[in-house]
């Protein structure tokens, strides 16, 4: 599975829904997630890519991580692997 | 129904080692916020809080002491010592078998625990000294309490997170206001500022990592921080009998519960509480100018805060002061409403409200007086001190002068 898939799953699985119901246009809170379900969700992500990703739940929107879409959450991962593995 | 009256205080918090200093530091809005200290801390991502400064436990307890007293204990007999010699009570007799210990924490020996973990999981040991249960265990402090001031009537700890120390005053309280006890020994203490218990908090990612600003649009997040308050609550004719200096009055209380979820807090449970409070005082909404808020510096406990106070009291809203010394000490947990309640102290007997500090700019959402950054001197009659917990848990008291 590459980056995109695995991150499509996190998202699913923490939506409680079938992989094939989120896109990458999709939003959190299209999908139900509320904001200790995206603390959830960034944790399994860090744990799933050995990351580290900054995010700061009174503020989601200043945090340097966007998180408006499974698209924007895909891209930023991307970047943090580059990051913080090179 | 009998009167309830405050007749001792004590402390040691990040603002002072007593509660002179304490009030003076809220006084002058000094912030005991700063770099924490202790192991393995260059493995956290937040590494600020209101750590007990100077504070050398061999100063103050003996070696026999210290193998029983988790810090969470020592803070707390260091409080007591303080709130029973204001008192002036002695505790022999009938008196000593109608006064007891009801205390607030959430975390008991958390340090305890963490230390002990560590030996046998990071370190590999295959031996704990022999003291770790009564030495972590919550109501260890209660318990101690009890023994040094041969205090033998109802004790017991209140464990309600946040709430832990309010809900523990307002047990007080009802015991003493219903004759079942003559004088009671109550608030509560935390030290939660270990490896563990602060990266557990990070998990949730709330904390701030560089200041706690309370109702401040640029607020993000909460701070912790550690110690202890302990008060002594009397019956009202037993106090002035002896005339005993009284500090204030606790005149209302009310917990109430959000039923709701575990962590985002609820505007009509908060303001249920606030109006149980009054109810049960007999308090007219006018009269109270000043509440010690919860006022935690996240998001969502502030800006629920200052909703619900918006709705309990209508227009007298705007004409009241609330503040939050969390912006100095942090927050305490499980002993936060103990040390807050001085403010309401110093606010009824001395006429200061303490202010919040590090506020930078106005929220919309938080659009009530909360005394940004200078404390400002007032005459109140009535004052409230709020709690809302994790877990939707939320205690209210009030306070009056007598």
């Amino acid at each position: 599975m590459d980056v995109q898939d695995r991150v499509i799953a996190i998202i699913a699985e923490q939506a409680m829904l079938e992989p094939s119901d989120v896109t990458l246009d999709s939003t959190p809170e299209e999908l139900g997630i509320d904001s200790l379900g995206l603390v959830e969700a960034i944790f399994a992500i860090e744990e799933t890519f050995d990351i580290s990703v900054p995010f700061n739940a009174n503020d989601p929107q200043g945090s340097d991580f966007d998180i408006s879409s499974v698209g924007q959450i895909v891209a930023g991962i991307r970047k943090l692997m580059d990051e913080q593995h090179a | 129904m009998k009167r309830v009256v405050i007749t001792g205080a004590g402390t040691i918090n990040p603002l002072g080692h007593d509660v002179p200093s304490t009030m003076e530091a809220m006084r002058e809005g000094r912030c005991g916020i700063g770099e924490l200290h202790f192991r393995d801390v260059e493995r956290l991502a937040i590494r600020i809080g209101g750590q007990v400064r100077d504070y050398t436990p061999e100063d103050r307890f003996n070696r026999q002491q210290l193998a029983l007293y988790d810090r969470f204990t020592q803070f707390t007999l260091i409080a007591a010592r303080e709130a029973l010699g204001q008192s002036g009570l002695d505790f022999n007799g009938e008196l000593a078998d109608r006064a007891g210990v009801v205390l607030g924490t959430s975390g008991g020996g958390l340090t305890t625990q963490d230390e002990n973990y560590r030996a046998v999981y990071e370190e590999g040991k295959n031996r704990v000294h022999p003291f770790v249960v009564p030495k972590l265990m919550n109501n260890a402090a209660a318990s101690h309490v009890s023994m040094e001031f041969n205090l033998r009537g109802p004790s017991f700890t209140v464990a309600t997170a946040c709430s832990s120390s309010n809900h523990a005053m307002g047990q007080a309280f009802a015991m003493v206001r219903s004759g079942l006890c003559t004088a009671m020994v109550t608030g509560g203490s935390e030290s939660m500022l270990c490896f563990g218990g602060v990266k557990a908090w990070e998990g949730l990612r709330v904390m701030s990592r560089d200041a706690c600003r309370p109702f401040s649009a640029t607020r993000n997040g909460m701070v912790q921080g550690e110690g202890a308050g302990l008060f002594v609550f009397e019956e009202y004719e037993h106090a002035r009998a002896r005339g005993a200096e009284i500090l204030a009055e606790v005149v209302g209380f009310a917990a109430t519960s959000d039923a709701a979820d575990i962590v985002m807090p609820s505007k009509q449970g908060a303001a249920r509480a606030i109006r149980g409070a009054l109810r049960d005082g007999g308090i007219d909404h006018e009269r109270v100018g000043y509440i010690n808020a919860h006022g935690t510096g996240t998001a969502a406990n502030d800006k629920t805060e200052c909703a619900a106070v918006a709705d309990v009291f209508g227009h007298h809203a705007d004409d009241l002061m609330i503040s939050s010394t969390k912006s100095m000490h942090g927050h305490l947990i499980g002993g936060t409403g103990a040390v807050e309640l001085l403010a309401c102290i110093m606010a009824l007997r001395d006429g200061v409200i303490a202010p919040t500090i590090g506020y930078e700019e106005p929220d919309p959402e938080c659009a009530l007086d909360v005394v940004p950054n200078e404390a400002r001197e007032a005459e109140v009659d009535v004052v409230l001190s709020n709690a809302f917990a994790f877990g939707g848990l939320n205690a209210v008291l009030a306070l009056g002068r007598v």
